[in-house]
């Protein structure tokens, strides 16, 4: 039972880094005042780009690098249209969604011709699991050498910067000039504006945060744990982060307990697969898939707490003019 | 600025004209890239969609979808809601079809059939949509986000339902039996044949009809009843709609429950006029198409019908392109759409304000 849970665990911290990645991504931009439905389509852009480059120079890093450059580069789009158009911030989310579905098929035909897919990764094109020291002589430790063995060690780098980056985004929003501005920009802008600061400057800067953390969420998928792009690989992950971040009501701690236990219940959903559970029977996967989202509308209804986000969210800023 | 001294045509014909060509200019490019010619491409799509019998009754079959998901979109859009949930509602309406056709294709005539069909098609859609609306509407929780969830919903709802209710007994396949032909929508073809008007064998059937009386309707209904006011002033301004004393939450919900409906629709085509069982994923993304489809067309039924055409032909042509040309997939359409998303909404005030000043000083010089 407790190695059942431990390794259960294990697969949450798997399932739940690119959440974490693309949640964290949103927080920054929505904090800032925009609203980033495009993280889905930033992800896949990125998963596809890292995966593609990675198969060419056979190296993750480089991959690491050109997801990233693709995620950012949608960004600017974004920002682009947002903040110096002006532009319905929604609209935009779902064009660069629609766009990257459609781009990354055609590109990796053109290029790969395997029906949409790319080569098969292996090697140094893949982040590998790190043992961490020690982790093989302490694992006959009762519990807590099962749970560094098992638990702790033996996952992919990126895994372990995902949970780095919850205390280091905390420390960038709450404690640096920065983080104070970003969510000055979030709440009240023509404060900021007021202030001598550019708004667009600063919504700008939050989206390059948005898309480097997008870019490893993405480069996660395609070259660690997966190993190669498929077609519409990011299944939903940006949606679901979405979900996480709302549900953590746009802050760094609560919106890493929310992927974990996004990524617990998909964990548990995988792990039920036809389970019969004595007196209820067999509990259908689709109930724990949805749980996900069916939380997220409760929350948002104001049945468990309530969920308000960042006061100028959505809005273009429009300097008032005499 | 005043939108007075603008010309009309501009804001009607002239800017959709330039965000559509700048859409195809860039999908130009993107072909430019994958090293084939797009001229030629566009040359295939054109014929794929409009050369041939067929390929007519296909464009036509495709559009509409989209003029269902497009004029969902469109109405909510007017009392100033995004539904985003367009793909939900419409998998949720294909499941309401499909259970009527289920229950009654066995004992009952094609015209008891039918009317049910329609009812359960817009009545599953639109309760579909209500959870949202009344979210929206009473609870202040932000109808994008939820019709995002209840999209991820209903899609694992169908799953479950489908393959663990509604499958063919024996059978591995995850879709319900195939419907008798009572409870089939009848094929346009078999009308117009007759007329000396041929469509080949093409899917196109008698939801097209359906989906032309939707765009009546919804002309009639915005801009002809009192509702439809009270609508399109809760668009424009809600504190006014307010202040004039329009029940807003009672407008949201019902903009929200005719979307849903009409979005739900789209089973009426997909299951009862071509598929004729009920199966996974059939909405195939028309509920985000027709973002772009209401877009193009400016949120009125007659911009919506040349709209979901050009995006059927797009459909269509492109089907017609991956096979003239295998390098290029049918997912180029997918870009074009994002790209029209692109240009005529999120960046839409990029040549607006430009090209209306334009005018503005020609007409004050």
């Amino acid at each position: 039972m407790f190695e059942t849970l431990i390794l259960m665990l294990d697969a949450t911290m798997r399932v739940s880094t690119p959440l974490i990645f693309a949640a964290l991504a949103g927080l920054y931009s929505e904090r800032a005042g925009i609203v980033d439905i495009g993280l889905e389509g930033k992800i896949l852009g990125s998963a596809f780009a890292a995966a593609a480059a990675a198969s060419v120079f056979d190296s993750a890093w480089i991959g690491l690098c050109f997801g990233i450059t693709a995620s950012v580069a949608l960004a600017m789009i974004h920002g682009f249209a947002c903040i110096t158009h002006r532009g319905d911030h929604i609209v935009s989310g779902v064009a660069i969604n629609t766009i990257v579905a459609g781009l990354t098929v055609t590109l990796s035909m053109y290029w790969f011709g395997m029906g949409g897919q790319t080569p098969t990764l292996s090697g140094d094109a893949r982040f590998l699991s790190i043992t961490l020291p020690f982790a093989d002589a302490l694992a006959d430790v009762p519990v807590l050498g099962l749970i560094y063995s098992e638990l702790l060690s033996g996952h992919n780098i990126l895994v372990y910067l995902a949970f780095a980056m919850v205390p280091m985004t905390y420390w960038v929003i709450y404690k640096t000039r920065f983080g104070l501005r970003l969510r000055a920009v979030g709440e009240n802008p023509h404060a900021v504006d007021t202030a001598g600061i550019s708004v667009a400057f600063i919504r700008y800067r939050a989206l390059i945060i948005c898309g480097i953390l997008c870019g490893i969420a993405g480069a996660y998928l395609s070259t660690a744990h997966n190993a190669g792009f498929l077609k519409d690989m990011s299944a939903g992950k940006g949606y679901m982060a979405l979900a996480a971040l709302i549900f953590g009501k746009w802050r760094p701690v609560p919106v890493l307990l929310a992927c974990l236990l996004f990524g617990f219940l998909d964990a548990v959903a995988v792990r039920m697969q036809g389970v019969v559970i004595p007196g209820i029977g067999e509990v259908p996967v689709q109930a724990i898939e949805v749980l996900p989202y069916v939380l997220t509308v409760l929350l948002l209804a104001g049945f468990i707490g309530k969920a308000i986000g960042p006061k100028a969210v959505g809005r273009p800023y429009v300097k008032e003019r005499a | 600025m005043s939108q007075a001294k603008v010309p009309a045509w501009v804001n009607i014909a002239l800017i959709p004209f330039l965000n559509i060509m700048l859409a195809f200019l860039v999908s130009g490019l993107v072909i430019l890239a994958i090293g084939e010619n797009p001229i030629e491409a566009a040359s295939y799509l054109i014929y794929g969609a409009f050369g041939y019998d067929e390929g007519v009754g296909y464009t036509l079959y495709y559009a509409t979808n989209l003029i269902f998901t497009g004029l969902a979109v469109s109405v909510a859009f007017k009392g100033g809601l995004f539904n985003i949930g367009g793909e939900g509602q419409a998998y949720i309406g294909g499941l309401g079809v499909g259970l009527v056709c289920l229950a009654l294709d066995k004992t009952m005539p094609f015209y008891v059939i039918a009317p049910l069909a329609i009812i359960g098609a817009g009545v599953f859609g639109a309760a579909w949509a209500y959870v949202p609306a009344y979210l929206q509407a009473r609870r202040g929780s932000h109808i994008v986000i939820t019709t995002i969830m209840f999209n991820f919903i209903a899609s694992s709802l169908m799953v479950y339902l489908i393959v663990n209710w509604l499958k063919e007994d024996g059978r591995m396949a995850p879709n319900s039996r195939t419907f008798e032909e009572n409870a089939w929508l009848p094929y346009l073809h078999e009308f117009l044949s007759p007329l000396g008007i041929d469509i080949g064998d093409s899917p196109l059937n008698f939801a097209f009809v359906i989906a032309l009386i939707c765009c009546v309707l919804v002309w009639a209904l915005l801009w002809h009843t009192r509702w439809g006011y009270q609508l399109r002033t809760l668009g424009t301004n809600p504190t006014a709609a307010k202040y004039a004393g329009i029940d807003t939450s009672k407008v949201t919900i019902w903009a929200m429950l005719i979307s849903g409906g009409l979005a739900g629709f789209v089973g009426l085509n997909e299951i009862m006029g071509v598929n004729h069982s009920l199966l996974l994923n059939f909405t195939a993304g028309y509920g985000f198409a027709g973002i772009a489809v209401s877009l193009m067309g400016r949120n009125h039924p007659v911009g919506i019908i040349m709209a979901a055409i050009l995006f059927g032909a797009l459909y269509q042509g492109g089907a017609e392109l991956a096979f003239e040309i295998p390098t290029i997939t049918p997912e180029i359409v997918v870009v074009i759409q994002g790209l029209v998303i692109l240009f005529s909404g999120a960046l839409e005030h990029m040549f607006k304000d430009r090209i209306e000043g334009f005018f503005i000083r020609r007409s004050v010089a």
